[in-house]
């Protein structure tokens, strides 16, 4: 199969991704390679097959119990923030 | 106190290095100070590690002796220098993931796994380069610099735990944590002659670190030897709260059976995995390994994983698609790089991540983007993820007849640097080994058992256990390492 530059392009701004025309080019021939070999996976008849969704099947995962504990203080968690305002991220304006 | 020189502390496992350590015949001063001057020396042609936090390891060395002379110690490990992949999150020290989207972020917290390290006393040297988000096999995707075999500087490590790999070859670190999605761990262990384990699924808390496929992820050591890599798996294995798949079951003592030696060991070998695509040195040592289980008194039972042979497209499906979604995290809001600010929300969005991504963290996104896309969902994830049922099951059908399965860890040594970059496809496809642990959530270890007589490179065998029967591969693995040895520290030249 082989993706074209539209589709690249697509599926490009769904992951808000910008790429520049050499990488859409080049995405596009390895991306069609990578799916080609990926379509194995058609001989396959897998109607009856469960999907594996979760990896620790049969281990019942633990649940804790719903109780307020500390986390990181507001100071910490925006102490990385590209910009901020006191406490809060600040971002460019979301609706124009 | 006797006299030893550098080299010869830098020599030691982590057991004995502890073992000196407790016996007052070495301080952790004296090994920290030698691994850092190793690392002085041979760090800038390796490029093993992406940050040396030497002020910490020695202040920790100091509470580590202070420790030792009150007749404290903590651990085994108590005093012993050990380095950690950087994708594990360090509260103060940072932690880049190989990327450049997390350049000097500083995270607020430490990952489970070294705040365990750190508790057993650990001494910590600094952070281990590997392939951008954990995405390679080579750890050429580092978007800082490249790492290099320590047996061969024009041939790549394995990745992406690359830097883990050469650094306990190399002996920079007396043992390292690295993780396992495909193969991350288990290949450049392979590569570089060193042991290296992914636990079973849920085994090894991944709390603190950085996510790349959330069902596949798995924390393990790389050590220079089966018993050290039993120490470090106890140390860091266990139930943890704050990771929800993080396992209940209690941890068994690994280092309690571990010279049980391979007698009454089922040992099956799985026909798919000796045939065609295994370069002959790879195959020749293999095979070599499988007689010595034999000569040690396992059975060799042929068994047939019909289905690995679609591993490698589950898991190119399955991989991406949750690593597209565990990255949009990144996005210039809450840390990391920002870029683009000025024109608008989107615009900020995709600039951020333009700049800040590498061409393979990128083709991912796009391959699991598009897998996840409207009206592909069932066609390759769904699908993908009922293969990897079937996947575990031709495991499970294989345990009912052997106690573990033993095979290659990659179709042949390591390659040379920039031979496949620009062929992802072709990178891919040597996972193919190593990727059915990982889809089937089971443990599995890479043991070094010989050289390669073309390139006199090292090889390593993989086992792959029952669930949660890390013990048995270990007990597996040091019959094996008995037989053939270990490697000795390879010349950095």
């Amino acid at each position: 199969m082989s993706l074209s530059l539209e589709e690249v392009r697509r599926i490009a701004a769904l992951a808000r991704l910008r790429l520049s025309p050499e990488e859409e080019e080049r995405f596009a021939g390895q991306l069609s390679a990578i799916l080609d070999h990926v379509r194995l996976l058609e001989e396959l008849d897998v109607a009856a097959v469960e999907p594996m969704t979760h990896a620790l099947a049969g281990e019942a995962p633990a649940l804790r119990a719903d109780l307020e504990r500390p986390g990181l203080s507001a100071e910490v968690a925006v102490a990385a923030a590209p910009e901020r305002a006191g406490t809060h991220f600040k971002v460019p304006r979301v609706l124009e | 106190m006797t006299a030893t020189s550098g080299s010869e502390l830098a020599a030691l496992s982590a057991r004995q290095a502890g073992a000196r350590i407790a016996a007052r015949e070495v301080s952790s001063r004296e090994l920290t100070e030698a691994a850092l001057g190793r690392i002085a020396r041979l760090d800038g042609r390796l490029g093993a590690f992406l940050a040396v936090t030497a002020d910490r390891a020695l202040a920790a060395a100091r509470e580590a002796d202070a420790r030792a002379a009150r007749g404290g110690r903590l651990s085994e490990l108590d005093g012993v220098p050990l380095a950690v992949k950087d994708l594990f999150l360090t509260r103060g020290v940072p932690t880049t993931a190989g990327s450049r989207i997390l350049e000097g972020w500083l995270p607020p917290c430490d990952a489970t796994a070294v705040e365990r390290l750190e508790a057993a006393g650990a001494v910590l040297l600094g952070k281990l380069n590997l392939d951008e988000f954990a995405m390679g096999s080579s750890t050429e995707n580092s978007a800082y610099k490249p790492c290099r075999n320590p047996w061969d500087l024009t041939r790549t490590p394995g990745g992406s735990s690359g830097g883990s790999a050469a650094a306990v070859a190399a002996r920079l670190a007396h043992g390292a944590l690295g993780t396992d999605t495909g193969g991350s761990i288990r290949e450049p262990a392979a590569f570089c002659g060193v042991v290296g384990v992914k636990p079973t699924y849920g085994r090894v808390s991944r709390f603190g670190v950085v996510a790349f496929a959330s069902s596949l992820d798995q924390v393990g050591p790389l050590a220079r030897t089966v018993e050290d890599a039993a120490l470090l798996l106890g140390a860091v294995a266990g139930h943890d709260p704050r990771d929800m798949t993080s396992s209940a079951r209690p941890v068994g003592d690994y280092l309690a059976g571990l010279e049980d030696g391979a007698r009454g060991l089922r040992i099956g070998v799985p026909r798919e995995w000796l045939g065609d695509g295994l370069e002959p040195g790879t195959l020749a040592a293999v095979r070599a390994a499988l007689e010595a289980y034999q000569r040690l008194g396992a059975t060799l039972v042929e068994v047939s994983l019909p289905h690995s042979r679609y591993g490698i497209a589950a898991y190119y499906i399955i991989a991406p698609a949750e690593a597209s979604s565990n990255l949009a995290r990144y996005d210039g809001v809450r840390f990391g790089l920002r870029a683009g600010a000025g024109g608008g929300l989107r615009e900020m969005y995709a600039e951020t991540r333009q700049e800040g991504f590498g061409p393979e963290v990128k083709r991912r996104i796009m391959l699991g983007t598009y897998a996840l896309s409207s009206g592909y969902y069932d066609a390759y994830y769904l699908r993908a993820q009922k293969v990897r049922t079937l996947v575990r099951r031709d495991l499970d059908q294989a345990f009912e007849r052997c106690d573990l399965v033993a095979g290659p860890v990659a179709p042949g040594v390591a390659f040379r640097l920039g031979e496949r970059v620009e062929d992802p496809l072709r990178m891919y496809l040597a996972d193919v080994f190593t990727i059915t642990a990982n889809l089937a959530a089971l443990p599995a270890l890479s043991v070094p058992c010989g050289r390669d007589a073309a390139t006199g490179l090292p090889v390593g065998l993989q086992l792959v256990g029952r669930p949660f029967d890390e013990a048995t591969l270990l007990r597996a693995a040091r019959a094996l390492e008995r037989e053939v040895g270990t490697f000795p520290a390879p010349e950095v030249a």
